[in-house]
């Protein structure tokens, strides 16, 4: 456990490391820094005084150690076109983003598990069948043209839910939230639905797959042998089985979401990280394309490790294995 | 050798003009083709939106990129079956007067050029790494890998969007927008090799362990010939499939990037674009300028889906 759990940091710190240097690639080759922050009548020796100072002017390592020791410390620098430090602007934009994403993540599971369940259990029902034709029109549809179909039946024509913004939301120290607000709530409802039809499908078409084996083996024949109730084989049995992949997924989704989100909230004019680093590919904002690349890579990461440790909470034939395997090498 | 040239997954590639036609009405993957609707549907749908972009400029009922015959007369026409449409105009016309049917299958030709330009150009990538993954190995197959694996970790989306936005910043303005699709396509491609790359080197890894490669490697060929006579026609099956739910990925990306203002440049609108455009005429009434290209990149990408779902199971031997 101890061992795997150091293996799995380290590839963790390799990928978190691999991405530092990709978003330092961009800081000292895409652009030039000190053209931003100087005049036009800034003579060379100047601007080379600027460059040294700012220790651009040093070797390659020594720049990329500092690199590292900055965005450790949260330091990105000064985003080029609002002259505000980028990790103001990302904390700033960091709540609305976290309660789109895993308000659609909620939705998405407590959508699709009951629809996977019953697709895998009845699999030639007229329900079943529309519930395959609406996840395979669901993969098909694109996140953008989700959010205006939406946009167009609710707010367009049903003029039920507004098409743009947060609403009004409320803050709790710096964290400032639009779930205690009734125009806050109504606001997420379109953008999550928008970013969550995706990835029910998905996890809906998985439980189902997944269901399917798992109803054919004999553990289940015997359960049902011994009489037990249609609820607990299908619950506790054959749903429980299949919970490994669906928490891999969903959690790779979950990351995904965050990253998906940069369209959801393009479309839905939604105040988060996603549109401050759609503004910043426009603008050439180099230091917040960096840190929301940094801060993405982490999350990934992040994710990708709980999920592993999930692994262990649901499934304890690893933790048997583990055990068993380590007590006799040892 | 001969004998062992002639294996039955050959036949596709091996190329017996005389036969080809009973070979093909002979083979599973026919019989299969036929007798699915969906499929037959699906593939008839494909073929005429290939055809509709191909001959955009023969089949379209209007010029849409002459400004000269423009008229701004005709700007927000709505579609035929609503008050105030006119026969000229199917679909209706958006705000410069432009005929939506036209600007569609314009759109179409972009998308699909892009579509399968990005998918060649990540099949071209994933399967060169990927035989040299496979049938090399050791360090030059860890690197490969790690590299894949890194990559898989960030959704596609964000990783060509990374890179057009790159593209954009180091690029001078008109240059950009020359060659805005080039970069399109070399974002879109190296966003979707992985798959390819993983796929060709789990098949190469059992393929260069079997006789005829063993063969090959005892009467002297060298390994590159060995890599592309030889195992290369015997992995390219799956690569297929990839290549068909691919495109359909490709499709997507390529119209979310344009819808968010990234992708091509507003003189030659892809579909995405044209969504990206009629999107701000949605509040004021005129939904069919954005509606129907929406619905034409569905029902294109949901086709091709359909068709890649299909041949996943009838290239399936399990499955038969």
């Amino acid at each position: 456990m101890i061992a795997f759990l150091v293996r799995r940091l380290l590839q963790s710190l390799m990928v978190m490391l691999s991405v530092a240097l990709i978003a330092f690639s961009l800081f000292t080759y895409v652009g030039d820094p000190v053209h931003g922050m100087v005049g036009e009548d800034t003579s060379v020796d100047e601007r080379q005084q600027l460059r040294e100072s700012l220790g651009l002017t040093d070797p390659f390592p020594v720049q990329f150690a500092n690199f590292v020791g900055r965005v450790v410390q949260g330091e990105f620098g000064f985003s080029y076109r609002n002259y505000r430090p980028v990790e103001e602007l990302i904390a700033q934009r960091l709540p609305a983003t976290l309660e789109l994403s895993i308000t659609a993540a909620l939705l998405a599971l407590l959508a699709a598990i009951p629809m996977g369940v019953y697709t895998g259990l009845h699999r030639d029902s007229m329900l079943s069948r529309f519930f395959q034709t609406v996840s395979l029109v669901g993969i098909s549809v694109p996140t953008f043209v989700t959010g205006i179909l939406l946009i167009l039946v609710f707010s367009v024509m049903l003029n039920w839910l507004p098409s743009f913004g947060r609403g009004e939301v409320v803050d709790i120290g710096w964290w400032s939230t639009g779930l205690l607000t009734t125009s806050g709530i109504k606001a997420l409802i379109l953008p999550s639905i928008t970013l969550g039809l995706f990835q029910m499908t998905l996890i809906m078409r998985l439980i189902r797959s997944e269901m399917l084996e798992v109803l054919r083996t004999d553990y289940i024949k015997f359960a049902r042998a011994r009489g037990l109730t249609n609820r607990a084989v299908n619950f506790g049995h054959a749903l429980k089985n299949t919970l490994v992949p669906v928490i891999t997924i969903t959690g790779l989704q979950l990351g995904s979401l965050i990253a998906f989100a940069i369209i959801t909230e393009t479309v839905f004019q939604w105040p988060g990280m996603g549109l401050l680093f759609i503004q910043a590919v426009m603008f050439a904002d180099i230091p917040v394309m960096a840190a929301y690349l940094v801060l993405i890579a982490f999350f990934f990461v992040m994710i990708n490790l709980i999920v592993d440790l999930l692994y262990y909470v649901v499934d304890p034939r690893l933790r048997v294995d583990r055990s068993v395997a380590g007590s006799a090498g040892g | 050798m001969a004998t062992l040239q002639t294996k039955p997954t050959d036949k596709t590639l091996e190329h017996v003009p005389a036969s080809l036609f009973h070979r093909i009405v002979d083979s599973d993957i026919y019989y299969s083709f036929v007798h699915s609707r969906v499929t037959m549907v699906s593939a008839a749908v494909t073929l005429i939106f290939v055809c509709a972009a191909i001959f955009a400029p023969i089949l379209a009922p209007h010029d849409v990129f002459n400004p000269i015959i423009l008229n701004l007369g005709d700007s927000f026409t709505p579609p035929l079956w609503i008050d105030g449409g006119k026969t000229a105009f199917l679909l209706g016309a958006d705000d410069q007067g432009r005929d939506i049917l036209s600007t569609i299958m314009y759109g179409a030709r972009i998308s699909l050029l892009v579509g399968f330009a990005s998918v060649i150009f990540a099949l071209v990538v994933g399967v060169t790494l990927g035989l040299i993954s496979g049938y090399v190995g050791g360090a030059v197959d860890a690197v490969i890998m790690r590299i894949a694996d890194v990559q898989m970790s960030f959704p596609a989306v964000l990783i060509a969007l990374l890179i057009d936005g790159v593209a954009r910043n180091m690029l001078p303005r008109d240059l950009h927008d020359n060659m805005a699709i080039y970069v399109l396509v070399f974002a879109i491609g190296i966003s979707h090799w992985v798959q390819f790359a993983r796929t060709v080197r789990g098949s190469t890894m059992v393929e260069k362990d079997k006789e005829y490669v063993q063969a090959a490697r005892v009467i002297g060929v060298r390994p590159v010939l060995i890599m592309i006579r030889h195992v290369l026609p015997n992995v390219l099956g799956p690569v297929l499939v990839i290549a068909t739910i691919g495109l359909a990925l490709a499709i997507t990306t390529e119209a979310t990037l344009s819808f968010l203002g990234v992708g091509v440049p507003p003189t030659e609108p892809s579909l995405g674009t044209l969504i990206r455009i009629g999107n701000d005429f949605l509040f004021s009434g005129q939904w069919w300028i954005t509606i129907f290209p929406a619905i034409s990149l569905v029902i294109l990408v949901l086709a091709v889906n359909l068709l890649g779902d299909w041949m996943r199971d009838a290239l399936n031997p399990k499955l038969q």
